[in-house]
């Protein structure tokens, strides 16, 4: 089996409304010196068998058109495990 | 990134550094113009400034010369209390209520990013209506996108209705109204127009200017980010360019919970008198807003720019200036008034910064760190920008378009029952005439309690006073069609229609707004018919008796050197004194009488059944008859308030067939309907004539409804009965369930779009 983990983040100069708030409530709860949360997505997915190269191709297609908006988020493909 | 900082001393020392204007879409001679202004070269703040002003959206350059005819050719009335040139105009709807509404287009950020441009959209033109002092009570979305099933619609579509109802409905707005329109010409440009309307009582009338020296400039709202810098220049100025990815802004995103807090913080210091002047930021952000309020007001203004609290600390002067950062505001408060103005802020959890002050001289001075790095005329950045009276030519193509009429020899009409049952069904389910509650279920039409009509009746109509009753209508439309095959005509079909929809409520239609979808002005085709569609709607609303109160214009929709079908969207407001008294669509119960009022005519060019069933475009459009339309719009106010009326709607796209079936699924109520003697079948049931409507009247009510219009000579045929069962039965001729229909037009926008 492998194992694949995507991550995928608005771009730093995108406005992240959702984090944010994560912001705000963190200092209302307490925690102080909180300057930044930014909030982003983590796909963590499993394929039987190993990755050939034309598997890592779509995957990484998939991850561009499917997963991650480009014209506003950037991603990364992570192979955490290849059997 | 440490540079020079371009301040007005360094530029008067290095006068002559190369400058970017042309990547910044400013032309050779604007530029030179800038420098005969300035008397030396622009720094590079300064030319931002200009370049971001002067673009085609800001500056209406290419569309002023024209646009003048709004107001030149403005019919007398009372009910203008702010005309064209604020932000919105407004209107007096009586009882001391004044409504403000516009309409713009994000057409090109839509594109790009369909979510976030459409959601800005709405951010953009809730804020334009908060700046007159009204509350924003609604909004509606006029939105056309390519062939119903072509891939890039299916990309678009999608996001730009989540993007309205995930910032409208988180708003709190309802979504009243508005257009779906699939044409191929629209793809790779979508048109993505936003309209809201606001209410207020006429003393909290605001308007934007500086005045009193020694004033304060306040910036409100969200901290300036990287947002669509360049984005008003580079993306409404030019035609995208796939390959420019140094051109690619950041795209803006909405947050409309700020953007919620902003409109009750800007409501409850408009209320308490605290700001003497006020300005949103939109397309070009703290550039547009400082130089209009100024240019506006006494005429001078001091900002230090290095005050702007800022999203990402790496930002230029330059960048700041341009930033198009959603949800913020710009505020002129008295010295004495600030330290209420803050306490309001910091209660609503809005970040308030003191950026300048009102200054003399009547210069626009922006200093950044202690150096000065932009001095100028503001009412040249602002207003006196260049106007350009561009070349027109009607197209080569027009006359063979006209010629190309859709005669019974062109174009197969259906003739036995059958093909006529058939076309019904195939217009029905056709993605145009289709039901669209895939696309307003998404929205929220009822919040706030005051919609008493909304989608798919043909206009939205709002209740603005709870006691007396006073409402609003509002409906927008336009068949870009008309308009291709003529401009003048086309765009009074377009005011005719959207007129018609606010007069069949039993409203009485008192302003329009506009916004002018086109392609290249620097093509002179694009130029004439933008040139013939304005003249045609200002004639057209000079007859009718309603005044242009604002609008929009948006140029270069068009790939390469293919442009859309000139699209003139014009919104008709109306007024109604009592909402309980409007008139719905639907049929309600069997045995009411059926009317068509109006003459019915062949004529098919531009139709629904032209372009669904042959794909054809050609010959002229309906015949414009605005005397026919003011006629039965007065006779319907009249019926509407004597509640005559159990149903009224409009006749238009798919002709009489269209609006029965409309009228029957509406509540299901099915209707027996007799084709007159001496008409033709198709044409009776499909052909496009204007100034039509169809109504139900109960038995005990048709003798003084039928008098009413013959009293003023206003065309009226009986032409069916509604019935107990769920049918549509054309006598003699067809008969088809009501479920048959549903389903065949509730199928089609779910099966495009999932």
């Amino acid at each position: 089996m492998s194992r694949v983990v995507v991550e995928v983040m608005l771009k730093p100069e995108i406005l992240d409304p959702q984090g944010r708030a994560v912001e705000g409530a963190l200092d209302r709860l307490g925690l102080v010196g909180v300057t930044s949360v930014r909030q982003g997505k983590r796909f963590e997915i499993e394929l039987a068998g190993p990755l050939d190269a034309s598997r890592r191709e779509r995957l990484n297609e998939l991850a561009e058109t499917l997963l991650a908006n480009p014209v506003i988020e950037n991603f990364t493909v992570h192979v955490v495990e290849d059997a | 990134m440490t540079r020079p900082i371009d301040s007005v001393t360094h530029a008067a020392s290095d006068p002559d550094a190369d400058q970017p204007y042309a990547e910044l879409g400013l032309k050779t001679d604007e530029y030179a113009r800038i420098k005969e202004i300035l008397g030396r070269r622009p720094t590079s703040a300064e030319l931002a400034m200009y370049s971001v002003m002067w673009s085609e959206h800001c500056s209406y350059k290419s569309s002023k010369v024209h646009l003048r005819q709004f107001g030149d050719k403005a019919p007398k009335t009372d009910a203008l209390l702010v005309g064209i040139g604020e932000n919105a105009g407004v209107v007096d709807v009586g009882d001391g209520w004044a409504v403000t509404f516009k309409v713009e287009s994000h057409n090109h950020p839509s594109y790009v990013e369909p979510y976030q441009g459409a959601a800005t959209g709405i951010g953009g033109i809730v804020r334009d209506i908060i700046s007159m002092g009204a509350r924003p009570v609604a909004v509606m979305d006029p939105l056309r996108f390519g062939a119903a099933d072509a891939e890039d619609t299916r990309r678009v579509l999608p996001g730009v209705v989540a993007g309205i109802s995930g910032y409208g409905n988180c708003l709190g707005l309802p979504n009243i109204g508005g257009e779906i329109v699939f044409d191929p010409c629209y793809a790779g440009n979508p048109l993505v127009n936003a309209l809201c309307v606001g209410v207020m009582r006429h003393e909290d009338i605001h308007r934007a200017s500086a005045r009193g020296l020694g004033n304060l400039v306040i910036l409100y709202g969200a901290h300036t980010g990287g947002d669509g810098i360049g984005g008003v220049s580079v993306l409404a100025s030019e035609t995208f360019d796939a390959d420019g990815p140094a051109k690619r802004p950041s795209v803006q995103v909405g947050d409309p919970f700020m953007e919620k807090l902003l409109i009750e913080c800007t409501l409850e210091v408009l209320h308490e008198g605290l700001v003497e002047g006020i300005q949103d930021l939109g397309g070009a952000g703290i550039s547009c807003a400082t130089s209009e309020l100024a240019s506006n007001g006494d005429g001078g203004m001091h900002v230090w720019l290095d005050r702007v609290p800022l999203r990402d600390s790496t930002l230029s002067p330059e960048e700041i200036l341009m930033s198009e950062s959603q949800e913020r505001m710009c505020a002129i408060v008295s010295p004495a008034k600030v330290d209420r103005f803050m306490e309001i802020c910091r209660r609503w959890d809005v970040p308030a910064t003191v950026i300048g002050e009102v200054s003399t001289g009547g210069r626009l001075v922006i200093e950044w760190h202690g150096e000065t790095i932009v001095d100028v005329p503001p009412r040249t950045v602002a207003h006196d920008g260049p106007v350009y009276d561009r070349p027109m030519v009607r197209p080569a193509w027009q006359d063979a378009l006209v010629a190309d009429a859709p005669t019974p020899a062109r174009l197969a009409r259906p003739g036995t029952p059958e093909e006529l049952r058939a076309t019904l069904m195939q217009l029905v389910a056709s993605p145009n005439l289709a039901a669209k509650d895939w696309v307003t279920g998404q929205y929220d039409r009822y919040v706030l309690g005051n919609t008493v009509l909304a989608q798919p009746e043909d206009s939205g109509v709002i209740r603005i006073d709870e006691v007396t009753g006073l409402g609003v209508a509002l409906a927008t439309d336009c068949n870009a069609r008309f308009a291709k095959l003529d401009p003048y005509a086309g765009a009074q079909l377009a005011l005719a229609e959207a007129y018609r929809n606010v007069a069949v409520t039993g409203a009485v239609p008192l302003a329009v707004t506009n916004c002018l979808n086109f392609g290249s002005p620097e093509d002179p085709g694009v130029m004439w018919q933008f040139a013939e569609a304005v003249r045609g709607l200002a004639d057209g609303c000079l007859e009718l008796g309603v005044p242009v109160t604002g609008g929009n214009v948006s140029f270069y929709n068009q790939t390469a050197d293919v442009a859309i079908h000139p699209t003139p969207v014009v919104g008709v407001l109306g007024v109604i004194a009592d909402v309980a008294r409007r008139v719905p669509m639907g049929f309600a119960s069997a045995g009411d009488s059926i009317y068509l009022l109006g003459v019915t005519r062949d004529e098919f060019g531009g139709s629904e059944w032209a372009h669904e069933v042959h794909g054809h475009l050609g010959g002229q459009p309906p015949a414009v008859d605005l005397v026919g339309e003011k006629l039965l719009a007065e006779i319907l106010a009249t019926a509407a308030r004597e509640q005559l009326l159990i149903a009224a709607h409009d006749v238009s796209d798919g002709g009489v067939a269209i609006s029965v079936v409309e009228m029957a699924l509406r509540r299901n109520v099915g209707a027996q309907i007799a084709i007159p003697a001496g008409i033709d079948p198709f044409v009776f049931l499909f052909a496009e004539s204007t100034a039509r409507v169809l109504v139900a009247v109960a038995p005990d009510h048709e003798e003084r409804f039928t008098r009413l219009c013959a009293h003023r000579n206003l065309a009226i045929e009986r032409i069916g009965t509604t019935l107990a069962v769920s049918e549509l039965n054309v006598d003699a001729t067809f008969t088809v369930e009501l479920a048959e229909l549903r389903a065949a037009s509730a199928a089609t926008l779910p099966a495009l779009f999932g």
